[in-house]
């Protein structure tokens, strides 16, 4: 407890580390997500549910398939070894995006199916481009839509497959909230690996509580 | 419906400005020394202690991974690291055999010792490593823990075990008293403490978290508990990737007289006694 109240500067940099990293996944995966599910939502085609259905499978990738993947292309001798980011930050944000994106798909698609037809249809009576119905359709569903970010980003941050295995818990470098509780619990520091423990759920709480107000404006 | 659509794409755009700053800055690595190393090195805090003074002495990051000796040599025969600390010397042999790495540098080592409840249920103390586990696996009076996975400390058992004249599949299916973990030293240590059950250990990690344990030391003579630990630079003609240079630099750092003193000296101030013998790259005697 007593390294949160006195802001032990390491503790500090591996909180700031953790939200950078996560917070990157979310964006990019949701840079993605949003305008892919508003693709699958509006267009009509053949496979639609089965496209559906395998998404939402892909809720359940456990973390270390994903990071033992993602290491397998990363690595020296892997397809993507040229481009040396194996235990880099980068490898941790790729890793993250390959779990959450799916989340964030999936939830986004059942997001815009809740909005009314009546929205839809009025806006595209007014002659509304594709780009403006999803943008309204998004608008409308912005409750959900935020739930979607929130668990998305809830769960980049709370993993700890990826970040142990295409991250390497380097100190000073890839270390983050989740491999340091995991080191701390080998260490027997358990009183430390508590004190994190509950500073990240302190920081979802912080999290939480902003992205409900964006959304309530 | 115009108005928002600027709006969103004034507020896009900034996000993914932000986005690609933040991913351009993370993308870069800095210029660092890759070591894998076994944990047991890790675990002591030894590492934590040597990193800053070779970071300062050669103007270069250090980046360690902890792991298994089974993992880091599979992270050296892919290239992903430009050199391995790690202690099992037929594994080691080789892993330079194979052309993996360059030579294989002893540079400290203790002893593995079998630890277990001060009750010593059954009735190993005196005995020789060997004669211990066959009593175990005879009797079946006591719980062993096991790393079970692949690291040094696991290999140095599957070798008592032979030693002892038990195939290893035979151990495995003994009986409920032999039980594996899969995890590094710490946590197995403080899961055999739980269970009251003997345990076979690395000197160092064991007096790192002594003062968490009611284990005691059983077994601790015959050569067979010699724990040599070595460094390996990854071949650069395996992987010329790899930075050979720094890793040569890491070697001789670790035999160097200075270092070799200040590991020789490690934990003497916290537990009483050194967690590592130096050997400055010869072979301990056994």
């Amino acid at each position: 407890m007593e390294l949160i109240v006195s802001f032990d500067p390491e503790v500090m940099e591996i909180t700031a580390r953790t939200l950078r990293i996560a917070g990157t996944s979310c964006l990019l995966a949701s840079l993605i997500s949003l305008p892919l599910g508003s693709l699958v939502h509006f267009r009509r085609f053949r496979g639609k549910r089965v496209l559906v259905n395998i998404i939402q499978t892909l809720f359940s990738v456990p973390t270390v398939v994903i990071g033992l993947l993602v290491f397998v292309l990363l690595s020296r001798t892997g397809p993507l070894g040229d481009l040396d980011i194996l235990f880099t930050p980068a490898a941790m944000v790729i890793g993250q995006m390959i779990l959450i994106t799916p989340i964030l798909l999936g939830l986004t698609i059942s997001a815009l199916s809740g909005v009314g037809k009546e929205v839809v249809e009025t806006a595209t009576s007014l002659g509304a481009s594709g780009f403006q119905l999803a943008l309204l359709s998004l608008k409308e569903a912005r409750y959900a839509v935020v739930a979607a970010l929130i668990l998305g980003f809830g769960r980049a941050i709370s993993e700890l497959g990826i970040a142990m295995m295409v991250g390497g818990n380097i100190r000073g470098f890839t270390r983050v909230m989740t491999t340091a509780i995991s080191l701390a619990t080998t260490k027997g520091e358990l009183e430390l690996a508590l004190a994190l423990g509950m500073l990240l759920l302190l920081l979802a709480l912080v999290i939480n509580i902003a992205l409900n107000r964006l959304q309530q404006r | 419906m115009k108005q928002i659509s600027i709006k969103t794409k004034v507020i896009a755009l900034a996000v993914i400005a932000i986005v690609v700053i933040a991913g351009v800055t993370m993308m870069g690595r800095p210029p660092a020394l890759k070591v894998a190393t076994t944990s047991s090195l890790y675990d002591t805090g030894l590492w934590e202690y040597l990193e800053p003074k070779f970071e300062d002495k050669y103007g270069t990051k250090l980046h360690i991974f902890y792991a298994g000796t089974g993992i880091a040599l599979e992270y050296g025969k892919r290239g992903d690291v430009d050199a391995v600390v790690i202690h099992d010397k037929p594994r080691e042999e080789q892993f330079v055999a194979e052309g993996y790495g360059v030579e294989r540098v002893p540079f400290a080592y203790n002893y593995f010792l079998i630890v277990g409840p001060s009750g010593d249920r059954a009735g190993i103390k005196g005995l020789c490593a060997e004669d211990a586990f066959s009593k175990l696996m005879e009797t079946g009076s006591g719980d062993f823990v096991c790393r079970g996975d692949d690291s040094g400390t696991h290999a140095k058992e599957k070798a008592i075990w032979q030693a002892a004249g038990f195939g290893y599949e035979a151990v495995q299916q003994a009986g409920a008293w032999y039980i594996e973990t899969g995890r590094t030293m710490g946590p197995t240590l403080l899961m055999a403490n739980e269970k009251n059950a003997y345990t076979l250990t690395d000197n160092g990690t064991f007096l790192a978290y002594r003062s968490d344990l009611d284990l005691v030391p059983i077994v601790e003579t015959g050569a067979v508990l010699l724990n040599v630990y070595s460094v390996i630079a990854i071949n650069p003609e395996r992987h010329p990737e790899t930075n050979v240079e720094m890793a040569n630099d890491l070697v001789y750092f670790l035999i160097s007289p200075e270092i070799q003193g200040l590991i020789g000296n490690y934990g003497v101030a916290e537990y009483g006694v050194p967690l590592f013998m130096p050997c400055a790259g010869q072979e301990p005697e056994e």
